[in-house]
């Protein structure tokens, strides 16, 4: 994805993962693809639609892709994003 | 792609044959025929035979880029897609024969999705990513980028040939994937591009196909695998599930790759292929364990052992490949076929 599509600028069609109640859109409507995120066993919270990341100072972090993992086990070097070190760690979401 | 140097009878038959035109060829397909049904039944290991290994690469080929000098209607000649399946129906045989599924999970997305992170996380032998980051010589390097051409030069494509097999969930999340491979509209950001790159960098040929004459069968055998899966519908599972298990088993790897060439001297435009592989499959693994095998079998149950074998067989291959190099390596040979073929 290019830079400027991963600005949250624009506007892509059909994001849901199951299609059921999204509304029709035109590309230029303005509206934006709702954002869901997926909370992944053992792993990472994957972030899809239209979103800004930005770091504390309000600046947008480098983004290179409309769809995210951004990592919750401490241990990646890619952060905020995931680089699937969940695994070497053995990271578990379970309670 | 050119014409690759024939490997035995079957392999210079099928290039004889191909490089004529059909209505010609009646004869040669008879002939074909013949020898390959003696040798599919009497191959001591299909896995390892350069023969039929490479004859089935050029049989599929022939629906990817094509051979050159071979005219576009053999494609779907009746007669040479009887000998395909003749090679392709003893591969299969003999790839389920190795592979072992253990207990199956049940059929909702998060259980499949488990299981498949469960699989590509068994330690499975000797590291090939751990060796090129720590041990690998530039000319070993090399060599690694000769086996991953045949398949890196047309990354994605074996998979893209299940979209319109899949729908709904799994099929969205399918071209989610690819449409990252290839580079989400930009030719230089395709995953082949940054192959290229990398190969052009360390002064190879990145033409598609200009390398196969080097590589040992097994090679072959782990790229026919996804062409088998690929091209057949019915096994959709199966083509699915061993692109869960590439994602899964890509990030790690990836970052060892590139820590690799760069203990070499390799640039940041020579790694950029490993570092996007590191942030993209991190990303990739999710989306196809979850929803597309996952969202897969949920839609259809049946298909749950074929995503699992499908998986199992792209491990169990990736293993024979990884131990042929490592081996060689250790015994200070060379891994390739024809060692000639790799001068830059
Ligand atoms: S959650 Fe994946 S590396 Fe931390």
């Amino acid at each position: 994805m290019s830079a400027e599509h991963a600005s949250g600028a624009d506007h892509t069609q059909g994001g849901e993962r199951d299609g059921a109640d999204v509304p029709q859109r035109s590309l230029n409507s303005g509206s934006a693809t709702p954002v869901s995120v997926v909370a992944c066993a053992n792993g990472p919270l994957l972030v899809r639609g239209d979103f800004e990341l930005v770091g504390t100072d309000g600046q947008e972090l480098p983004r290179t892709r409309r769809t995210v993992a951004l990592g919750r086990c401490g241990a990646s070097v890619l952060k905020p994003y995931c680089d699937g070190s969940h695994k070497l760690i053995g990271f578990t979401t379970d309670p | 792609m050119k014409q690759p140097t024939p490997r035995g009878e079957i392999s210079a038959l099928v290039l004889a044959t191909i490089a004529a035109p059909a209505p010609t060829q009646e004869e040669s397909l008879v002939q074909l025929g013949t020898l390959v049904a003696e040798r599919v039944s009497g191959t001591p290991d299909i896995l390892r035979d350069d023969d039929l290994q490479l004859a089935l690469f050029c049989l599929y080929e022939l629906h990817y880029s094509g051979i050159d000098d071979a005219g576009d209607d053999w494609e779907w000649h009746p007669g040479l897609l009887g000998i395909r399946r003749l090679i392709e129906g003893a591969f299969e045989q003999a790839v389920r024969s190795r592979v072992v599924l253990g207990d199956l999970p049940d059929s909702s997305s998060e259980a499949v999705c488990a299981e498949l992170f469960r699989m590509t996380g068994e330690d499975a032998g000797p590291s090939m990513s751990r060796f090129v980051a720590r041990s690998a010589t530039e000319d070993q390097l090399r060599e690694f980028l000769v086996h991953k051409s045949i398949y890196q030069l047309k990354e994605a494509d074996p998979h893209t040939w299940a979209i319109p097999r899949l729908t709904g969930r799994a099929k969205a999340a399918l071209v989610e994937i690819q449409a990252d491979e290839y580079g989400n509209g930009l030719p230089t950001r395709m995953h082949s591009a940054l192959f290229a790159r990398t190969m052009r960098d360390l002064g190879m040929d990145d033409t598609y196909g200009a390398y196969l004459d080097a590589v040992p069968a097994i090679t072959l055998a782990s790229n026919n695998l996804m062409s088998l899966f690929g091209l057949n519908r019915r096994l959709r599972g199966a083509i699915v599930g061993h692109l869960a298990a590439y994602e899964m088993t890509s990030s790690q790897p990836n970052r060892l790759h590139s820590r690799g060439f760069k203990r070499h001297g390799h640039g940041e435009e020579a790694r950029e292929y490993f570092d996007e592989h590191v942030e993209a499959d991190a990303v990739h693994e999710q989306i196809a364990g979850r929803d597309m095998a996952g969202g897969l079998v949920e839609q259809d149950p049946r298909l749950l052992p074929d995503v699992l074998f499908g998986a199992a067989a792209g491990i169990a291959l990736d293993v024979l490949m990884t131990q042929h190099i490592l081996e060689a390596w250790e015994a200070g040979r060379s891994s390739l076929h024809h060692v000639g073929a790799v001068a830059a």
